[in-house]
């Protein structure tokens, strides 16, 4: 540190302002820190996610309008209710038209008109379905609905389900699976990239072998097959957690490179010869001298690798072998979307997708935003 | 030079072997196997199979055998060229994959060709002109290209083209030509199903391939050699060319490596919700109904090319990068 900053500031030390002094002062991550909030992309990426876990894997059970799997059978494949303020040429308070249910005499399709008759205010911590608040607390109080009628902000499926609610609750599998993947392959790629990195020989031969051979093999076809093995009859927990290996089984290749190669880098400095002349042990010179020195680029790493699972995940479900009813994840609500008549009369059914792009797009920046943060030569 | 290319090839030969035990082990993993997933069909449509039946099935696909010997079985047949039969159609499964390998294999080999000939002009005007509107707009398309699976890519273009235009894009092929004999008039009814499935399959990887071209050259460019080169007064498009460009070059060119089996990977998929008439639709069908050796020859086909990939992305990193053919002479 001491070496670049002099580089850097040619000016005298007496003549360093309180500003200049905190500067050199901050540590190393609390100048990440200073780095990071000057991207702003990055920001508003990491905001949406926190907003999207919150809603859907934290307290699905309050956001969501109704039960996910109540079916309304009168109102099958109903289209989106749109949330109004303007009624009869007034402002009002927030609240949906109501929908009239009819079928075409010919086709025998369902129709829905609006019914600007009956309107439904939507109101805040209204009562509703029961639920567990957190898995814990049992109460039927949702953060908005309405008092009666109904209310589909995302219309519904095929089973008169709310496709809003669906999605809320389907966020909680979709989002997470990502999460406990990167954990696995945070585990396995420190394993065996510091292995590879800080043993070397042959150890890191087998294991650099291991990397290129996945790596080679395309990844969809390899987790197609992996997730058909998984028996069908095993229950939606099992399944989960097979599913998240199975992702994380190519997604601990990338961490591993990163690790080697930078415990490759590290393990010649000085101090890792000071700490080893010193008599420190392996465990205690990766642990407490040389991970501390690139966790910031395993954190980058780990952002990024999670989008890749949550399309895993997705792509799996979407064509049937990954997770399946009665699970609710984004790609098992997109099964229904599968084929072009279905979404051309009911495009809504394709609203789970949007929230799996703007969740991908949100992780990107903000391991986009981390990297520049911290990278020390910006 | 050619004891490197000899060793890459023998490398080669022993991850390919590598990969046919691991596709053996894979289709061997789902519990149970064809007979009984074939009773348990037959038990539902309300035919009891006896035994007698039964151990046939068994005998005739060699089911009840070890392990290591029903491999060195299927490992034998490979080299001769039999990959067994599918249980599904009753066909020998060269017969069923021969042509949809054919078509996987072009239409994976056309996106990569089209992937690096958009990515390399765009990064390179995005990387010359850095922060002008152009370099914005194809750095949000890129996000966006990245940020989007290719399958719902897919889906969203089948939708619109059919609210639009009233058509349906999937398969390769009109329905005439679907089981004609080749000829130039099904080949040129192929060209015009292609442009969607290449937009799809390719715009992950463009988009990839677009960010790492215009970083690389981003970084060339600010290096002292350019600046020395312009202050010797050359032109400067032919000093870009000349030097930037091509040092931009070869970390893309490293990239064939994982791009390629990136671009099967999406293929695949792309292949299942279009209906193209490649491996991706048949590969799903065969793992749902466990039909090991069609889906055996497939995993193992899709991994082989792969893995090929690779080594000519190596071998032809060797051509382009005059600092590794030194480094392999000496």
């Amino acid at each position: 540190m001491t070496e670049m900053n002099s580089a850097n500031v040619p000016t005298p030390i007496d003549t360093t302002s309180a500003e200049d002094e905190a500067y050199y002062l901050a540590s190393s991550w609390q100048l990440m820190r200073r780095k990071f909030l000057k991207h702003k992309l990055a920001i508003v990426g990491g905001l949406i996610l926190v907003i999207f876990y919150v809603v859907g894997p934290v307290l699905a059970g309050f956001f969501a309008t109704t039960d996910s799997f109540l079916r309304h059978r009168s109102f099958v494949f109903a289209p989106p209710q749109a949330i109004r303020v303007w009624h009869e040429g007034r402002p009002r308070l927030p609240f949906v038209y109501g929908l009239d249910p009819s079928r075409d005499p010919e086709t025998l399709r369902r129709l829905y008109a609006i019914n600007k008759t009956l309107v439904y205010p939507i109101q805040f911590f209204v009562r509703g379905t029961e639920y567990k608040l957190l898995g814990l607390f049992k109460t039927d109080r949702h953060f908005m609905g309405v008092a009666e009628g109904t209310m589909f902000l995302f219309g519904t499926d095929e089973l008169g389900r709310d496709m809003y609610s669906r999605t809320v609750r389907g966020a909680r599998v979709s989002l997470t699976i990502g999460l406990f993947g990167v954990t696995i392959s945070f585990v396995l790629g420190l394993l065996l990239g510091g292995i590879s990195g800080y043993f070397g020989g042959a150890p890191d031969m087998l294991i650099q072998r291991i990397i290129e051979f996945l790596i080679s093999i395309p990844s969809i076809p390899l987790w197609m097959t992996l997730a058909a093995a998984v028996p069908v009859a095993w229950p939606p927990l099992r399944t989960y957690f097979m599913i998240t290996v199975i992702l994380s089984i190519v997604g601990w290749t990338g961490l591993a490179r990163v690790v080697r190669g930078k415990l490759l880098q590290l393990r010649e400095e000085d101090y890792v010869m000071a700490a080893r002349v010193y008599g420190a042990s392996d465990g205690r010179i990766i642990g407490r001298h040389l991970l501390p020195g690139f966790m910031s680029y395993l954190v980058v790493h780990l952002t990024l690798a999670v989008p890749g699972m949550i399309l895993g995940e997705t792509a799996l479900s979407f064509i049937g072998v990954g997770l399946r009813a009665p699970v609710i994840s984004w790609g098992v609500q997109l099964q229904q979307a599968q084929n072009v008549r279905t979404i051309a009369l009911h495009p809504w059914l394709l609203l789970p997708a949007l929230f799996v792009v703007i969740t991908v797009l949100c992780y990107n920046f903000l391991g986009d935003g981390l990297r520049d943060a911290a990278d020390p030569f910006k | 030079m050619a004891s490197y290319i000899v060793r890459r090839l023998i490398y080669m030969v022993i991850l390919l072997l590598a990969l046919s035990v691991v596709t053996f082990a894979l289709i061997e993993l789902p519990p149970g196997d064809y007979a009984t997933t074939f009773v348990e069909t037959m038990r539902q449509r309300g035919v009891i199979l006896d035994q007698d039946a039964i151990d046939s099935l068994v005998e005739r696909f060699g089911l009840g055998q070890p392990l290591y010997q029903k491999y060195l079985r299927w490992f034998g047949d490979l080299l001769r060229g039999d990959m067994g039969d599918s249980f599904q159609y009753n066909v020998a499964v060269t017969r069923l994959i021969g042509e949809r390998l054919a078509l996987t294999v072009s239409l994976s080999l056309a996106t990569l060709f089209l992937a690096y000939g958009i990515a390399i002009p765009i990064g390179v005007y995005s990387a010359t002109r850095q922060y002008s509107i152009g370099d914005y707009t194809f750095t949000i398309l890129g996000f966006i290209g990245l940020a989007t699976p290719n399958f719902l890519l897919a889906l969203i273009l089948m939708f619109f083209t059919f609210k639009f235009f009233g058509w349906s894009v999937g398969g390769l092929f009109s329905p005439d030509f679907l089981l004609a004999p080749w000829s130039p008039a099904k080949f040129l009814d192929l060209v015009k199903h292609l442009p969607v499935p290449l937009i799809v399959i390719g715009t992950a990887g463009t988009a990839g391939l677009i960010r790492i071209m215009r970083g690389t050259l981003l970084d060339e460019l600010g290096k002292q050699y350019v600046v020395t080169a312009r202050v010797k007064g050359l032109h400067e498009s032919r000093l870009r060319i000349k030097y930037p460009i091509r040092m931009a070059i070869n970390p893309l060119v490293s990239t064939v490596g994982y791009i390629l089996p990136e671009i099967i990977s999406g293929e695949t998929l792309v292949a299942i919700v279009l209906s193209l008439p490649t491996v991706g639709p048949l590969l799903l069908t065969a793992l749902l109904n466990q039909d090991q050796f069609l889906a055996g020859s497939l995993i193992l086909m899709l991994g082989a090319l792969g893995i090929i990939g690779t080594m000519v992305s190596d071998m032809l990193l060797v051509v382009v990068d005059p600092r590794i053919r030194f480094e392999v002479r000496g």
